[in-house]
């Protein structure tokens, strides 16, 4: 069984969301690196870069396949996780710790397209 | 005489597969079987073979056995190598090309102990393709063609302790004698065993041949004594960095075996399908050739990302990339243009929306550890 967190929101394509006034934190779910198994490298964009809602903004690196994360909401980027750049495996170890970008949201009303805990766990089937 | 049909809507299962089921394996479709990709980590998986020992579900492969007055002379004719003069006992690596050079397949030619018979071992993908081939080839050849694959299951024993354990828990003390690339024939259950040092991981190891019955048991009593199961991932990663070839990858009909750099197993002073295209790129007209990079940096180059100049023109395709687990480095095949072939040219790859800089290197990424 996958863990969900309440309080975040989740898009389709296992990317989780969490929302801190206008800044969103980005990451990928429990049963997104379950199903990538030993994540070997994250890649990142960079700060300032601009990032669209349902557009890649970077990938996770497994051993065997590389998997395009896509950005749930649209902004801004303000940091990027950089510890994981050379830990990557913490995306294994704790997948809702280990964000991946903060975005300030230049379009806060996209969050209401995404899923809530509940529908979340629907979707995956668990 | 193939009774092998491969159903695009059913895939085939190896004598394994519930064993794989059992020990909750993540399966996915393979060479139209379904085998397992991995047990609980790739890492893992791929480090108990580089260190101590690991085992392979590999009865998806296909085993053709050829005998007959000339079998030994049809054979030299299908295959890149020599056979001649190789005594009994005695494995060989080598390629069925077509006139073009082109690859049918790689595989292993077994010279078995009894007179003027063979076995040859061809990938699992190719299997109805390369019966075919043999047998169109065969018109004219005194010898008998027996496609055995689905009578026959097989388990790759690999590492440094595989010796150890195929003679502690198997009881093959012969295992012992046995150098790289030979076999002997032993019996389990009454059943012909084919007891083979050979391997795809760069490291030693054995393959056993048997009845899908015997492979079974053979497995379980491995599992038992703490033999590590190993899916396909790792089988991948390691033979990636021990510099060998996957059919479909690094050889196809559109890749001969001089464009992959696999000249040395193509012997010129005598007659096989496809020689003279294989010479003549030999001597130059070659287009692209099969290289190593590596590039500075933990991004993977995956199959089909391009390669590209320092001035941003493309010149090749990676065939084959990853993190390398053993060597922590970020390492590819690919194919580049000839001009661009040379060890050190610096290249780079195009990984999704960046360029990462590096440099042609050496294909064997890794130092095997074969026994002598």
């Amino acid at each position: 069984m996958s863990k969900i967190l309440e309080g975040l929101k989740y898009s389709e394509s296992h990317e989780w969301v969490k929302v801190e006034g206008n800044v969103a934190y980005i990451g990928v779910s429990d049963f997104a690196q379950k199903e990538m198994g030993d994540i070997t490298y994250v890649d990142m964009p960079e700060e300032g870069d601009d990032v669209l809602a349902g557009e890649e903004f970077g990938a996770l690196e497994s051993v065997k396949a590389s998997s395009e994360l896509i950005c749930p909401v649209s902004g801004v980027v303000v940091a990027v996780n950089s510890a994981l750049e050379d830990a990557p495996e913490k995306v294994n170890e704790d997948a809702y710790a280990a964000w991946i970008i903060k975005v300030e949201m230049s379009d806060a009303s996209q969050l209401d397209a995404l899923m809530d805990a509940a529908a979340y766990k629907d979707m995956i089937g668990e | 005489m193939s009774d092998i049909q491969t159903d695009p809507e059913q895939l085939q299962q190896t004598c394994l597969y519930q064993a794989h089921l059992d020990l909750q394996a993540k399966m996915s479709p393979f060479a139209g079987f379904m085998m397992p990709i991995q047990y609980n980590s790739i890492t893992v998986e791929h480090l108990a073979v580089r260190q101590h020992v690991g085992m392979f579900d590999v009865s998806h492969m296909g085993e053709v056995f050829v005998k007959g007055p000339e079998a030994e002379a049809f054979i030299n004719h299908i295959f890149t190598n020599e056979i001649r003069g190789y005594e009994p006992g005695k494995v060989l690596y080598g390629m069925m090309c077509y006139p073009d050079g082109g690859t049918v397949d790689d595989l292993l030619v077994y010279r078995e102990y009894l007179a003027n018979h063979f076995l040859l071992v061809v990938n699992a993908a190719n299997i109805d393709k390369d019966f075919a081939w043999i047998q169109e080839q065969a018109k004219g050849f005194d010898c008998k063609l027996d496609n055995a694959s689905p009578r026959i299951g097989q388990i790759a024993v690999q590492g440094p302790e595989a010796e150890k354990t195929i003679i502690e828990v198997l009881g093959y003390k012969e295992a012992a004698d046995l150098g790289f690339y030979t076999f002997c024939d032993v019996e389990y259950n009454g059943e012909r065993l084919i007891l083979s040092r050979t391997g795809y991981t760069g490291e030693d190891g054995f393959e056993l041949y048997t009845t899908p019955e015997n492979i079974v048991e053979i497995w379980g009593r491995l599992l038992k004594a703490g033999v590590q199961p190993c899916g396909l991932g790792c089988r991948d990663t390691l033979r990636f960095e021990a510099g060998l070839p996957l059919y479909g990858d690094e050889l196809s009909p559109e890749i001969s075996p001089v464009m992959a750099g696999l000249g040395m197993f193509c012997k010129f002073d005598k007659d096989f399908i496809g020689k003279d295209a294989l010479l003549a790129q030999k001597g130059g007209e070659l287009a692209r050739k099969l290289v190593g990079i590596e590039i500075e940096d933990k991004a993977i180059p995956r199959a089909g990302y391009p390669v590209e100049t320092a001035e941003g023109q493309e010149v090749g395709v990676v065939t084959t990339g990853y993190h390398s687990i053993s060597l922590d480095k970020s390492i590819c095949f690919a194919l580049v243009d000839k001009a661009y072939a040379a060890l050190d040219t610096p290249l780079s790859i195009r990984i999704r929306k960046k360029t990462f800089p590096g440099k042609v290197v050496k294909k064997r990424f890794y130092q095997t550890n074969y026994k002598k």
